[in-house]
């Protein structure tokens, strides 16, 4: 009977652990849940036609909107996006098709190390780099920072990706007298091209909230702008500045900037998750 | 007959471990032949190295040759891109291309290296089908995907890829191991009809498949060509005490 006395003990302790786990993951999801409930509730009064369409008002002044900056940190973020991410899948193919020895170990470390550099690092590298040469804040600094920080997450999230295409397939290719250069290109890339999708919108939409490598290199600008080479708007930047901000109707618009920050960084999540299920789906039908 | 591929004194390795010691062995042009062995006596090694494709693992060289109609494969300034389109392969576990369908990947091997017209893509893919005994099975269905074909149908698939390249040679690495018994027949039928037209090896575990298909049967034992000869000889009066043992299943 000792036995079945141990079991129970077990059974009992197993329960207790799993209804513990449960608490934890519920408690971890509740905290999100409450993030975009509160952002939600503080912020959709002040989201209307006129938060996308128009330019921000003075204090005071009523109506107006963050359409420059919301234009801005799609221009800011692309920019980004188009330098780090030509370069984050080159890098990933040469890590994983030709990558060995000592300079792909270093590289791999070295993007390990970049992916946790502080962003606010990452801006102050930019403004060395960019703004103290061009002699003022522009759109192009920001990008140059956004996509420090972006380009070791497409990386190493690119380089799993391509570790997951079979060597099989990367075998058949070479035995129908393909070279290397041209089964990567064919085959490899476009076997993983789902994938690569996927982690680069999940790569866009880490880096596309981020504020503070913005402050000092992108900056704020209440006008429109379309020119890189000048200060652009971007809706971290000016959340962060109205939430900052002595008056009322500059901290509603900041609660909107947030509203619709989470809503842009959840769309391009969701968009991820859809173009791989659909993906996934493709191959499989 | 006049030999097809002949190998002098190849030796491979993976790393430090020596997977093949000295083989001397040549294959006849329009024949079949089958290499036996227990598992890791150096079958595949030994056709992975007639097509080069023994290089491309990591750590793994060779020494020695291998003729090719009179021209060593190794031989300095021989590309082995354009020597492994002389020289098909057909691998264990079928591998078509999942992001193809069963046309394109029929010409994989055609459109890889050089463009051709939607009209030659359809003549192409319904020759070798055909060739490949599939075309009945899926000409119905030629742009679904080929992974959603079956295993037997999708190795088929793999075989008219490979000839597709217009090769000499087909190199076979266990075509039918992964098969249930009625597409293993359709495969061995296959062999059978290809063999006018192509040199044929290939490597199995299945000795009845050996004895069925094969014109010569060459037994591999620890990385060493133990014996080499007709498969009737081989299989009703070996010479070597070795290859008795291992085809009456005494080990292996």
């Amino acid at each position: 009977m000792k036995t079945d006395f141990r079991y129970m003990r077990r059974k009992v302790f197993g329960t207790i652990m799993l209804g513990l786990s449960f608490l934890a993951a519920l408690a971890a999801v509740s905290m999100l849940f409450w993030i975009l409930g509160y952002t939600f509730v503080k912020g959709i009064s002040a989201v209307n036609i006129d938060f996308f369409t128009k330019l921000p008002t003075p204090v005071g002044v009523p109506g107006g909107g963050l359409a420059n900056s919301i234009a801005g940190s799609i221009i800011v973020v692309g920019m980004a996006g188009l330098m780090a991410i030509p370069v984050g899948i080159a890098t990933a193919i040469y890590l994983s098709e030709y990558g060995r020895g000592v300079f792909a170990s270093t590289v791999r470390f070295v993007s390990d190390v970049l992916a946790g550099v502080p962003a606010i690092v990452a801006g102050i590298v930019a403004y060395a780099l960019v703004v103290t040469h061009m002699h003022r804040f522009s759109a192009f600094s920001g990008s140059v920072s956004l996509a420090l920080l972006m380009l070791p997450i497409i990386i190493r999230s690119s380089e799993e990706i391509f570790r997951t295409v079979p060597d099989t397939l990367r075998e058949a290719s070479f035995a129908l007298g393909v070279p290397k250069w041209k089964t990567i290109l064919s085959i490899v890339l476009k076997t993983a091209s789902g994938g690569l999708v996927t982690g680069t919108i999940l790569a866009v939409a880490r880096v596309g909230g981020e504020a503070a490598p913005l402050l000092f290199t992108s900056f704020s600008n209440s006008f429109w702008n379309f020119n890189p080479g000048q200060p652009m708007a971007t809706l971290p930047v000016d959340l962060f500045n109205y939430s900052i901000s002595p008056y009322q109707d500059w901290q509603q618009k900041a609660w909107a900037a947030a509203l619709v920050l989470v809503g842009m960084v959840l769309l391009l999540n969701i968009s991820a998750r859809l173009y791989l299920a659909r993906k996934g789906f493709k191959r499989n039908g | 007959m006049a030999d097809k591929i002949a190998a002098e004194g190849l030796n491979a390795w993976f790393g430090k471990t020596q997977a093949l010691h000295d083989i001397d062995m040549a294959v006849p042009e329009n024949s079949i032949t089958a290499i036996i062995g227990p598992s890791g006596c150096g079958k595949s090694t030994f056709i992975r190295c007639i097509n080069r494709m023994h290089e491309e693992i990591r750590g793994a060289y060779s020494s020695g040759r291998v003729i090719l109609d009179g021209e060593d494969v190794y031989g300095s300034g021989v590309d082995p891109v354009l020597i492994r389109r002389r020289l098909g392969m057909v691998f264990q576990k079928p591998n078509p291309f999942p992001t193809m369908s069963i046309k394109e990947n029929v010409v994989a091997g055609i459109i890889l290296n050089r463009r051709l017209g939607r009209h030659e893509v359809e003549e192409t893919a319904e020759k070798y089908l055909r060739r490949a005994a599939l075309w009945d099975e899926v000409k119905d269905q030629l742009n679904k995907p080929g992974i959603s074909l079956s295993g037997g149908q999708q190795q088929r698939l793999c075989i008219a890829r490979a000839l597709a390249v217009e090769p000499e040679v087909l190199l076979a690495d266990e075509p039918a191991s992964a098969l249930d018994p009625i597409s293993t027949a359709k495969i061995e039928d296959l062999f059978t009809d290809l063999k006018e037209r192509y040199t044929i090896v290939v490597v199995t575990h299945n000795m009845q498949q050996a004895a069925r298909i094969s014109d010569r049967t060459a037994f591999f034992l620890s990385g060493r060509l133990i014996e080499y000869g007709t498969t009737d000889k081989i299989f009703t009066n070996p010479s070597d005490k070795r290859t008795e043992d291992y085809i009456t299943g005494r080990f292996g």
